[in-house]
């Protein structure tokens, strides 16, 4: 018998109790277990950034946890952002007005990088944005319309 | 890409940690930031039976200071190194030597304790405990005791910590007065794993002449390097540029013995630890009050 | 048709599902009682496997099967070749094609030897630790040079030759032509592997519904259409009880094209074994070893020129590593081969390649498919021919260029579609001006440079040409049809990887149709929904795709205006149709909705005229009799530091021709993104293997993606030729970006080390490398 753990996580606001294996990557728990497929796996070694969620508020990367490790936190992940089209976050609409994705892979990891990096830098400059998603690894765009979607987002949320 | 099975203990506080230490010995890792450590299990590189995870533990987590030392607690966040003041106050060359250690995420969940103990020779915490003298704190369930940095470290990805100790504090003192310091590296890209790094610090007296030096390596061997005999070099010198690129030749050519990996050659990063000594002895003098004498 | 929509940045229709995580890739694909695969791999690049022991394994709580070579029976049989050798003269081709399980002997580190299913993908990786094999480890071929010598193992022991293939092309005659020259240059060129690591990995779902005799397949695959067809005839089944979906796609790049890789042969045919859904989502470990790698060769050429600098001849020998097997054909090969020429009037060029097979992941088309390879060569032949005979680097390019009056222009020797290599069209040295333009060229050199020089810094300049194949055949088509909501949907046989095929489709059946491009819905990679096509490779999504739905919707236009003017009883010429409604014009009360016009299509009383069909719809196929070539320009300033060889763009200008351009908003993005791989090749991106055939960097710390602070601004500027080769005249873009990076690297890099004597004549370099090259000219001759 697989010894399991019971945890109860509070996930985009909306608790859940589970029992998990200790093991059980918390990337594969968001996607597999609790069907919250917008969170991407590109590495499980922690280099891509595409699995980034916001753990207490702060951007990490969930390939790096276990899900028994979430017992009694706050995850937040790229569906609690806008669900559609004619509700977005205004950094999700500043994406889709700036053109910052292509396959859309690598974006909702970089959606969660910026939600902590846009409330502690609501003025960012190129540079610093440049240095916030250095961790999220884009192979379609080559940046540089995602750096104008931060730049347009910033502007919408002052 | 799939961890293999293992059993899991989460204790809140840091009398559990030492006695399920004790009691699982060997087959038991502690789980603190698991930047490193997730990755290699992730790998099946690392299949530890047992883990410990430490994220509870609060009292393990903190930046304080008292009147002689600044103390860090092993849980405390890299991130929490890169902007808590006190950092800065007590010893700025770990606040600008933290934001080269991987990315904001990784930043975010990794531990100062975690790192140094992970004693990887290309990382940059455990050189940074060399370079400021620091003292690390290891605790059983018998007891504590303090090992100068200098003693702490004992080959690739070993420590001269016991089988059922943990390190729990970090003993940082102040930068003293009149001393600049400078950490420079040179990675591939940003936030990987540098070719080649280098702590510096120099102290300058009133008559400009360095009365002590320290360069810390990483990715120079099988540990943090401490080129002492270059360091030494300095002391009594003024520091020009004939001085600088003296000892730089001695600590690249004599002191380190870097391997070498796919990114570089060992002659490569000799060079790069010559180039690397040069420029940051020549930005710690200036810090130290206007030292280097062109 | 008015152009309200084509040629307009327009925002694209997926991003809102992408951006709340709802678009469905492969891995988000759940179902009920789903096994998982995982698959053992070899550690040997080349052994003999003497025994496979699984019976641990099999004992093993939640493992359900595990299957090796023997226990697959007839349907072990090697993959299909998948573009056959080209009808060239002499050629030499030895076909071998990858296994879906290593039987006698592995031929490369990572070859799937069993497949495991368990109840999760834990359980299956933790399974193949207890499988036993017993190997032979045999001699390893990995060197290009050294796999020809007669004392060299062969990767093919019945070959008896690593010879994958040999090919002689020439047009007019070399040796008569280097008879004149004032200048001949000679050079051995290196080019090393390299690979598309998508961010998604690849990944394939297949669910066998025993009661209907049908198989539904979710594949990270380029090419739905192809594999469907191809895993019909494996299977024994109907295409039409096939369903092959390729969902959103975390990026192709060329590695995920219709491959049938060992993986993509398996778990449908274990889903229908088992009768069980069976995911397998490959991981990073496995994607570097496991998915096709590109751009292995060696090159030595030779440049011959006058005393002006114009070309007379080029003579380019090749060595090309094609990996363990070849099942892509020689489309890398002839693409190096073919896009030397470049955008220059070549009179006479031999060229001769040999295809090799080594101990090494199969290499096949990953953005830019070999043209890079040979935009090096013929861009460093001319940077040396310019330093020699003292000619500026840009003069020499303009000297050469292909005359706009000369198209088309024909260089008689065959491509990778086999049609002769033909340029439809082009207009090169406007390009020129307009990248000198943008970079400031005259000034950087003339005042700028010198300036930073005397202030001790570093700072090159590079320019460099080329042009690209695209928009090949054989063909794609299109269904457009007016739904009875009024919205228009457009299906293809494509698939997609983050193109903006939904928008840039849609912007050209919106102007038809007289709709928003919001209210177009389009359909790709799903092979229930349009039966017949091609695929997504060789920047040709827009070029035959786009032209299939341009001619599909000119016909649905036709009988939207047919029936409502027989509804209206009005002339055809005065309706207009706008804002998804017919109307008589100047009679308001005369008008009527797509939707209901819809309906009126499709009548439940009555009869349909003869000679009519029912619905606003038509289906249309588009097929080039040959490839329409985009050109263009790069030109990069640079600066490094000369001490640690660390580098610094500080400005980047694009100038590209791909024709007709239907959305600048996503041709910006894909030239953006093919720079940045460019930028990959050729300073960070290396697979490094050792002597043993092992790959020593199969992780992204040791494998270096460029980052957001690696990829500098880039500027674009555009040209326009039309390909005269489709009604839209539009050539494929995808590529362009990332092909000519490499030699802009290069000459930019000696510039900014002026100071030092040495020449680069490899891709890709790092800062070690370029370290270890500065180093070697300065030391003194032994």
């Amino acid at each position: 018998m697989i010894k399991t753990y019971s945890i109860s996580t509070t996930i985009n606001e909306k608790e859940y109790k589970s029992e998990v294996e200790s093991r059980l990557l918390l990337s594969d728990f968001l996607r597999h277990e609790l069907g919250l497929t917008g969170t991407h796996v590109g590495c499980e070694h922690g280099v891509c950034g595409a699995c980034t969620i916001l753990v207490n508020g702060e951007s990490m990367r969930s390939c790096l946890m276990f899900a028994v490790q979430a017992d009694g936190l706050e995850i937040t992940t790229v569906e609690a952002l806008g669900k559609d089209k004619d509700d977005l976050h205004p950094l999700q609409q500043s994406f889709w007005e700036a053109h910052g994705l292509q396959c859309g892979f690598c974006t909702p990891g970089i959606l969660m990088t910026l939600i902590p990096f846009l409330r502690e830098n609501p003025d960012p400059t190129e540079k610093e944005i440049r240095a916030a998603i250095s961790g999220n690894l884009c192979r379609c765009t080559g940046y540089q319309h995602i750096v104008d979607a931060v730049l347009l987002a910033a502007e919408k949320m002052k | 890409m799939k961890p293999a099975p293992f059993e899991y203990h989460v204790p809140d506080s840091l009398n559990q940690v030492l006695s399920l230490k004790r009691e699982h010995g060997e087959d038991a890792k502690l789980l603190a930031g698991g930047q490193s450590l997730v990755p290699a299990m992730n790998f099946r590189v690392i299949q530890s039976k047992v883990l410990i995870d430490i994220n509870r533990v609060e009292e393990l987590s903190y930046i304080n200071e008292d009147r002689k030392v600044l103390r860090i607690g092993a849980m405390a966040r890299e991130r929490h190194l890169e902007f808590d003041p006190l950092i800065d106050k007590w010893t700025p060359l770990l606040a600008e030597a933290v934001p080269f250690i991987a990315h904001p995420q990784i930043r975010n969940r990794g531990t100062i304790g975690g790192s140094i103990v992970n004693a990887d020779p290309a990382a940059e915490l455990p050189v940074l405990m060399l370079a400021l003298d620091a003292r690390l704190k290891a605790q059983n369930s018998d007891g504590e005791r303090w090992i100068p940095a200098t003693d702490f470290f004992d080959g690739m990805f070993t420590t001269t910590l016991a089988t059922d100790e943990i390190l729990v504090e970090i003993e940082l003192p102040h930068i003293p007065q009149n001393t600049g310091w400078s950490f420079m590296e040179m990675a591939p890209r940003a936030g990987d794993y540098a070719l080649m790094g280098v702590a510096a610090l120099v102290g300058l007296d009133e008559a400009g002449k360095c009365t002590r030096a320290k360069l810390v390596y990483l990715n120079a061997g099988d540990g943090p390097v401490d080129a002492k005999a270059a360091a030494k070099s300095l002391v009594g010198e003024t520091l020009n540029k004939k001085v600088i690129n003296h000892a730089a030749a001695h600590a690249s050519e004599k002191e380190i013995t870097p391997f070498g990996n796919i990114h570089a050659s060992p002659e490569f990063q000799r060079h790069l630890a010559k180039i690397l000594t040069q420029r940051a002895l020549v930005a710690a003098a200036i810090r130290a009050g206007e030292g280097y004498i062109q | 048709m008015s152009t309200r929509f084509f040629g307009k940045r327009i925002k694209r229709n997926e991003d809102p599902r992408l951006l709340t995580g709802q678009a469905l890739f492969v891995d988000d694909v759940n179902l009920p009682k789903m096994l998982h695969a995982a698959f053992l791999r070899s550690p040997y690049a080349h052994a003999h496997i003497k025994g496979i022991d699984v019976s641990q394994a099999l004992e093993r709580d939640g493992v359900v099967a595990a299957y090796t070579a023997t226990d697959l029976g007839d349907y072990w049989q090697p993959g299909p070749l998948l573009v056959a050798p080209p009808p060239v003269k002499d050629i030499v081709f030895n076909e071998r094609t990858q296994v879906p399980l290593a039987k006698d002997k592995v031929r490369f580190a990572g070859e799937p030897i069993v497949m495991v299913l368990a109840e999760s993908r834990y359980i299956a990786e933790d399974a193949l630790a207890d499988i036993e094999v017993d190997y032979e480890p045999l001699a390893v071929v990995v060197d290009l040079e050294k796999a020809l010598q007669p004392d060299s193992p062969y990767v093919h022991d019945d070959l008896k030759t690593n010879i994958a293939a040999h090919v002689v092309q020439t047009k007019g005659d070399y040796e008569a032509a280097a008879k004149d020259a004032a200048l001949v240059i000679e050079r051995r060129f290196l080019y090393e592997h390299g690979c598309a690591a998508a961010i998604e990995n690849r990944g394939i779902v297949a669910e066998w519904d025993a009661r209907a005799g049908k198989l539904t397949i979710w594949d990270t695959t380029q090419a739905p259409v192809v594999i469907r067809n191809g895993l019909a005839g494996m299977l024994g089944l109907s295409e039409r009880n096939v369903r092959v979906i390729a969902p959103f796609l975390g990026g192709g790049f060329g590695a995920k094209i219709m491959m049938f890789y060992q993986e993509e042969v398996l778990v449908p045919w274990v889903a229908m074994k088992l009768n069980r859904p069976v995911k397998w989502i490959e991981d990073r470990a496995e994607n570097f070893v496991a998915t096709t790698h590109e751009r292995g060769q060696i090159h030595q050429a030779t440049l011959a020129v006058d005393k002006d600098g114009h070309i007379l001849g080029v003579r380019d020998v090749f060595l090309h590593d094609t990996g363990a097997y070849a099942p892509y054909g020689l489309t890398v090969p002839l693409n190096s081969q073919c896009t030397l020429l470049g955008p220059y009037d070549i009179q006479n060029y031999y060229s001769e390649f040999t295809a090799i097979f080594t101990n090494k992941t199969i290499v096949t088309p990953y953005r830019g498919a070999g043209r890079q390879h040979g935009v090096f060569v013929i861009e460093r032949l001319l940077d040396i021919a310019a330093k020699e005979l003292n000619i500026d680097r840009a003069e020499i390019r303009r000297r050469n260029f292909i005359p706009p009056d000369k198209f088309p222009y024909d260089n008689e020797i065959i491509y990778q579609d086999f049609a002769p290599l033909s340029y439809d069209s082009g207009n090169y040295e406007p390009l020129l001006d307009q990248a000198i333009e943008k970079i400031d060229y005259h000034k950087f050199i003339e005042e700028t440079q010198p300036k930073l020089r005397a202030e001790g810094k570093h700072v090159g300049i590079g320019i460099v040409a080329y042009v690209e194949g695209t928009g090949i055949g054989p063909y794609e088509g299109a269904k457009v049809q007016v739904m009875s909501s009024g919205r228009v949907s457009v299906v293809t046989g494509v698939g997609t990887q983050g193109q903006g095929h939904f928008t840039s489709f849609a912007q050209i059946a919106a102007d038809h149709l007289g709709v928003r491009v919001d209210e177009v819905d389009v359909i790709t990679g799903d092979t229930d929904q349009f039966y017949w096509g091609a695929g997504t490779f060789a920047s040709r999504g827009a070029v035959v795709a786009g032209n299939a739905i341009n001619e599909a919707a000119k016909v649905v236009r036709k009988k939207i205006l047919k029936l409502a003017a027989e509804h209206f009883e009005a002339p055809e010429e005065e309706l207009e149709i706008t804002d998804g409604m017919v109307r008589v014009q100047d009679i308001p009360r005369m008008s009527i909705s797509l939707g209901e016009l819809a309906g009126l299509a499709n009548p439940m009383r009555g009869a349909v005229k003869p000679g009519t069909e029912p619905g606003l719809e038509a289906t249309n196929y588009f097929g080039p009799e040959s490839g329409a070539t985009a050109s263009g320009i790069h030109a990069m300033i640079i600066e490094v530091d000369p001490e640690t060889m660390q580098i610094d763009i500080q400005k980047y200008v694009v100038i590209h021709d791909c024709g007709k351009v239907i959305n600048p908003l996503i041709l910006d993005g894909q030239v953006h993104g093919g720079v940045a791989q460019g930028i990959g090749n050729a300073f960070y991106e290396r697979l490094v293997y050792d002597e043993n055939g092992q790959l020593l960097n199969g992780t992204f710390m040791d494998y270096h993606l460029p980052t957001s602070l690696d990829v500098p601004r880039i500027e674009t500027g555009h040209g326009e030729t039309p390909s005269p080769l489709n009604p839209m005249g539009v050539k494929g873009a995808g590529e362009a970006g990332a092909i000519p990076v490499g030699p802009l690297f290069a000459q930019a890099l000696e510039d900014a080390l002026h100071d030092v004597d040495f020449e680069i004549l490899e891709i890709p370099l790092n800062s070690n490398r370029l370290w270890e090259l500065t180093q070697a000219s300065s030391q003194p001759d032994a």
